[in-house]
């Protein structure tokens, strides 16, 4: 045992003074989801704007102006009554409209606070968000503006909008998709490349040599990356929890033994790779190509499964990440539990042993 | 020096319809140092690995310190040291942690652990760059920081397969001292190298050629017996058919 622990502690060192494995590791997961939440369209410097002034006084004239001058804006359309607002969105003419109450200006000087209705489409989350963001920022620079020449408080109160999708559910979407992703590459990429690691640089020989037994330097060298994986896990939950209020409906408990279970199917298919594989290059390879890509592609992450011609909904059951991101939308976004997903749950589990159990045959005629 | 230490007879292994060893035989005693030599490719790496147990032989018999190559490979890697042609530190651990590593796979206690590197880091001179990861030492003080951490538990037996590929003769002397120190204590020294006034260090050498043992002796009755003044020569004669393979 205490060599065991020994060999976990080298591995942890490894890890730690390698840069890249570093940066793959802690980097990659945050980067990946603030990548996807907010860089999928992030340069939006074209955005339809429409406004509905029903107070048509100087202070709406000049957050106008303000608006259109900003750069962010491309054209305004005026609209005249606020049941147009639903059908411009509906035809894709607008992307935000501005909805000023009767009597702004005057409410504004008058009592110190007015408000404005911002409404956007939520259907485009991202694009949503920004714009609002955009608009905001316009808001409050004229607000300070002005009560800098009134010498007083003043308050635009914006109320926001979102239509056709009030609960952003398109970005939370991509959340169980990035834990499918980041934890494959984590544990299958890795451990695949740090057991052949040992293997080119002939460490390996030399560890098969020592009494310690094949079984201990896999697990010795799969430990490790499951504490990290399982990490991982943690750092994306808690990023998308923070940044973009992504909940978990169902049970945190589960949802963390189901990771688990997951991250176990990923390394045994490293340690399967590993096996195959001469060098770091040749992982590295089958990893990328034969994990990562299908991975994206068809287990319902970017595409939907339903949608696929048939060929390709049928190897999409043989991807670990399918499976696991029905369980994981199932619980973070549905709020659902086992009873719904056990069988997708089974089908991980036989995964995993069947990938335990080709690998080990594999060591052994490598062996002998 | 009469004790059979390793026991070897009509080993074979065989990959597929290729014989990589043809029923070797031969002993090695307790305390000697045995040259394994031969060209790239003649099978001694092969035999190598059938001893330490990493590999199956296909048929023949063998044992390592007493212990049976097919049954008790377990107990055999206890009981032996390795050091093989591929470099075998961490590059990215430090000498001290290279050292506390390879001791801890054996089984080797926290105190004993201890006293090991300090024993091994005063004998090399390695103390003042303890701290010093592997990759920045020069390759000479590796090949023989990887020669102690083989040695690091004791084993009676330990396999050198091409220990000095690389290393300067200054540093490739120093080795063979430390070699004839450990020989000298009564641990057995099975070595295999490409340089043949090595093999004059040795007690006895075989020559293997295409899988079989051509000659065995200690270098002088082989030197004689092929009527040339160096190993070189014995080695060249046998290796290359056309010469005179009467021995």
């Amino acid at each position: 045992m205490n060599s065991f622990i020994g060999f976990v502690r080298k591995e942890f060192y490894h890890i730690f003074r390698d840069r890249r494995t570093m940066t793959i590791l802690f980097g990659m997961p945050i980067i990946q989801i603030l990548l996807f939440g907010f860089a999928i369209r992030n340069e939006i410097d074209e955005v339809k704007l429409a406004i509905l002034d029903l107070s048509k006084d100087t202070i709406t004239k000049e957050i106008t102006d303000k608006l259109l001058s900003s750069g962010y804006f491309l054209g305004v359309r005026q609209l005249t009554a606020a049941s147009e607002i639903d059908d411009a969105f509906k035809q894709g003419l607008i992307d935000e409209a501005i909805l000023f109450e009767p009597n702004f200006g005057h409410q504004l000087l008058k009592d110190g606070s007015a408000s404005v209705q911002i409404i956007t489409d939520g259907s485009n989350p991202n694009v949503s968000r920004i714009v609002t963001g955009y608009t905001s920022a316009v808001l409050q620079q004229y607000q300070q503006e002005l009560a800098d020449m009134q010498n007083r408080k003043v308050l635009i109160q914006p109320e926001f909008t979102m239509l056709f999708n009030p609960e952003l559910k398109s970005v939370y979407l991509f959340v169980p998709g990035l834990m499918a992703l980041i934890l494959l590459l984590v544990s299958a990429l890795m451990t695949s490349i740090t057991i052949t690691r040992e293997k080119e640089y002939g460490t390996m020989e030399i560890l098969l040599v020592s009494p310690l037994r094949p079984y201990q330097i896999i697990l010795g060298k799969v430990i490790p990356y499951l504490v990290l994986s399982f990490i991982n896990v943690l750092t994306i939950l808690i990023t998308a929890q923070i940044v973009f209020g992504v909940p978990c409906k169902g049970s945190i408990v589960l949802l963390l033994a189901e990771s688990f279970l997951y991250i176990l199917t990923a390394l045994s298919l490293g340690i399967l790779i590993s096996t195959i594989a001469a060098s770091q290059q040749v992982a590295m390879m089958i990893s990328l190509a034969g994990l990562l890509l299908p991975t994206v592609l068809l287990s319902g992450f970017v595409f939907p499964i339903t949608s696929m011609p048939w060929p390709l909904e049928l190897i999409s059951n043989i991807i670990p990440a399918k499976w696991f991101l029905i369980i994981v939308r199932g619980l973070m976004l549905k709020g659902v539990g086992l009873e719904i997903f056990w069988k997708e749950t089974l089908i991980l589990f036989g995964m995993t042993v069947l990938l335990v159990v080709i690998s080990v045959k594999k060591f052994k005629i490598r062996l002998t | 020096m009469t004790t059979t230490v390793i026991d070897v007879s009509e080993l074979t292994r065989k990959f597929g319809d290729f014989t990589a060893v043809d029923r070797i035989s031969f002993q090695v005693l307790k305390g000697e140092i045995f040259g394994f030599l031969g060209a790239n490719g003649a099978g001694k790496t092969t035999a190598i690995r059938m001893l330490i147990g990493l590999l199956r032989p296909t048929s023949g018999k063998a044992s390592v310190s007493g212990f049976d190559v097919y049954t008790q490979t377990e107990a055999i890697k206890k009981s032996i040291g390795y050091m093989s042609q591929k470099f075998s530190l961490y590059q990215d651990l430090t000498v001290e942690e290279n050292i506390r590593f390879y001791a801890g796979i054996y089984g080797l206690s926290d105190e004993n652990i201890v006293e090991k590197s300090a024993d091994v880091l005063e004998r090399l001179a390695l103390h003042p760059v303890r701290k010093s990861l592997i990759k920045e030492l020069p390759l000479g003080w590796k090949q023989k920081l990887a020669f102690s951490i083989a040695m690091i538990h004791d084993p009676k037996i330990v396999f050198l397969d091409e220990p000095t590929g690389g290393v300067d003769p200054i540093t490739r002397r120093q080795f063979w001292d430390m070699i004839y120190a450990s020989a000298d204590n009564g641990v057995t020294i099975f070595v295999t190298t490409h340089y043949m006034d090595e093999a004059e260090y040795c007690n006895r050498v075989s020559i293997m050629v295409d899988g079989r043992i051509a000659a065995m002796d200690s270098p002088r009755e082989l030197k004689t017996a092929f009527q040339v003044k160096k190993m070189d020569d014995v080695f060249v004669k046998l290796a290359r058919p056309t010469g005179a393979q009467t021995a």
